[in-house]
């Protein structure tokens, strides 16, 4: 049997370049409006997990959980080279802090099973908390490396990474299973054009019953038939609840999360008086005179 | 008086040598402290650790836990955290603070995870106050609010701790102010020998490499940054020359950074340093939130722009509408002239 790997990637809003449009006429941002994308890290860590599926002849199994349209994600990296795909999906996962979301994710580990390392993006740009990769960690209770730049070796039973540490980087050697959280310190491989072909058609359960419901076809036999069609051709994303991998439910949601939001406030630039400085020599020699005159400057 | 545990501080050090945003922390810790009728408390973990932590005593802990085992230098994940989550189960302190570096954000989560617990990461801002649940109709009385900016920094949010104790999070580095310290101020050492298992052992150091930072942008009282607006890594030097002009610090926003005319550690805003120096100079920045974020405590902010619309103006006291290689040559002369 290969040996496997798992990678974690996550469906981000694109904070990071906010344009226009998604801003509101108070000047705050409009969550809504902002485009939907692979969340940056996560594609250098799909992109490790492919270098070593090319070096090591693993098995890529990709994992995302979110709300059923996260199945966009999982296609990009099907597309990229992965083998496998599931998406985590369920109402009650809803509202997760960090530890809630480590949860499920180790559960999804533990479902899949043999699994040898599993990599992650070191953060998400919706929440910049980098914790969940170092809490899957604590929860499978195997080490972990954050803020892996490469891997330098790899053995049936260890895994050599070069990391960042503060003000230079380190080696480190740590036995397997173990979870390393990815920096973007590699260059994520383009979509594959034969790759994109076979596995657009790739769906989750959800997504053909849509497709099939909307063609007016309904037969429960038909529904079966389709699954086992598109699991023969390897183009099935599985889809699964809080049951199918065995989460405990109050550990999961909102429930087994122990932080509560008490308020959020948009970040409104402070529209305070700004003094106009002409780009003249007489003005900016005003400007150096009042620094020095305040001693802010001199 | 009281049933509830203290506040902690997480010490991080390197070679014996105390992080700055530790100490930033112990004054945080300590004023939180004062507020619940606490006292701050560090832990701090290594090997051969004496003598080294007389300051934690002069910025306001009562206690320092000098936990100390060969295991614990160089840092490695397993052993620290397995080290402080037995101090914690028997110490259950109300409050854990870690600084937000690498080390932190790597060692926090982990901890929280075994702890149970949440963990706020890169908060900006620690306050006391209730929290009303009302959706389990449930009220927290002396609550931390664990401010922090998320969504890109597009948006603060309060965030508080409902689960049993510690409340943890991690703070981003030189927000919090340092107070005066009282060189004459003692405490107690608490000695701690963690007897950590094998399974902590199993991850081998083989190579280290640091370089010493070559810059502290967090110690300069006048800052000229740079941004994408300069144009080009030769154009960058107008940068310099206005900053030595001045007799202060170079620095740069990200998208500068990125384009590779100055390294990370020029970098000011959410994922560089923050900086409140008396004077900061913004050359060809166009203001993100995640560069307002890092520099808008700036005593007083002068902003060039070529763009009348660029949101850096809406932070700034002054505002220069012009061409960087006509302004910024124009006010070096003027500052020669005056002095």
């Amino acid at each position: 049997m290969k040996r496997q790997l798992m990678v974690f990637v996550k469906q981000v809003p694109d904070t990071k370049n906010i344009s226009g449009e998604a801003m509101t006429p108070e000047g705050t941002v409009n969550r809504a409006a902002l485009p939907a994308i692979f969340n940056p890290e996560d594609l250098n860590a799909l992109e490790l997990g492919l270098q070593l599926k090319e070096r090591h002849n693993f098995k890529v199994t990709v994992a995302t959980m979110g709300p059923p349209n996260a199945a966009e994600v999982l296609r990009e990296c099907l597309y990229r080279g992965a083998d496998e795909a599931i998406l985590i999906t369920d109402r009650a996962f809803a509202g997760a802090d960090t530890l809630a979301t480590s949860y499920a994710l180790s559960c999804c580990v533990k479902t899949v099973g043999n699994v040898d390392l599993i990599l992650c993006g070191r953060q998400a740009i919706d929440g910049d908390t980098a914790q969940v990769g170092p809490q899957i960690a604590e929860k499978l209770n195997i080490p972990q490396i954050a803020y892996v730049e490469e891997v330098i070796s790899l053995s049936d039973k260890a895994v050599k990474a070069k990391r960042a540490i503060e003000g230079g980087y380190e080696i480190l050697e740590s036995p397997l299973p173990a979870l390393l959280t990815v920096i973007d310190a590699n260059e994520p491989r383009s979509a594959s054009a034969k790759c994109i072909m076979k596995y657009k058609k790739a769906k989750t359960r959800s997504e053909i019953h849509k497709l099939m419901r909307d063609a007016d076809y309904t037969d429960a036999q038909a529904l079966a038939d389709k699954e086992n069609e598109m699991k023969a051709k390897n183009l099935w994303i599985h889809e699964w609840d809080a049951a199918k991998i065995q989460a405990d439910v109050n550990r999961i949601g909102l429930k087994g999360s122990p932080t509560k939001v008490k308020k959020i406030e948009n970040v409104v630039l402070k529209a305070d008086k700004v003094v106009s400085i002409e780009p003249t020599e007489a003005g900016i020699n005003g400007l150096i005179r009042e620094l020095i005159e305040d001693h802010t400057l001199g | 008086m009281n049933t509830k545990g203290n506040v902690w501080i997480f010490i991080e050090q390197e070679g014996g040598k105390i992080a700055d945003v530790s100490l930033e922390l112990v004054c945080k810790g300590t004023e939180l402290a004062k507020q619940l009728g606490l006292v701050s408390e560090a832990v701090i973990l290594g090997d051969k650790l004496d003598g080294k932590f007389d300051s934690l005593f002069h910025y306001g802990c009562e206690t320092v836990y000098q936990v100390e085992d060969k295991a614990l230098e160089p840092f490695t994940v397993l052993p620290y955290a397995q080290a402080l989550v037995k101090l914690l189960k028997q110490h259950k302190p109300n409050i854990l603070m870690f600084g937000a570096t690498l080390k932190g954000r790597e060692l926090g989560p982990r901890v929280a995870s075994e702890m149970m617990c949440g963990l706020t990461a890169d908060c900006t801002d620690l306050q006391i106050d209730d929290f009303e649940d009302k959706v389990n109709k449930a009220i927290y009385k002396d609550k931390l609010m664990q401010i922090r900016p998320a969504f890109g920094g597009n948006i603060i949010a309060t965030i508080v701790n409902t689960w049993e104790d510690p409340q943890m999070v991690t703070v981003r580095e030189g927000v919090m102010k340092l107070t005066a310290p009282d060189t004459s101020k003692k405490g107690k050492v608490v000695k701690v020998t963690p007897e950590l298992s094998d399974e902590t052992k199993v991850m081998k150091v083989i190579k280290r490499v640091r370089k010493p930072k070559t810059v502290d942008l967090k110690k300069a009282s006048i800052i000229v940054a740079g941004g994408y607006g300069v144009g080009t890594k030769e154009n960058f030097k107008l940068i310099e020359q206005l900053a030595e002009a001045l007799g202060g610090q170079v620095a740069a926003s990200r998208a500068a950074v990125d384009a590779g005319w100055i390294n990370h550690d020029y970098q000011v805003g959410q994922t560089g340093v923050t900086v409140r120096p008396k004077l900061y100079i913004a050359c060809g920045i166009s203001g993100s939130v995640q560069h307002v974020a890092g520099m808008n405590e700036s005593a007083k902010i002068i902003a060039i722009n070529n763009d009348p619309g660029a949101p850096i103006f809406s932070v700034a006291h002054y505002g220069i509408v012009g061409e960087l290689n006509d302004v910024v040559p124009k006010l070096i002369k003027a500052f020669k002239a005056k002095v």
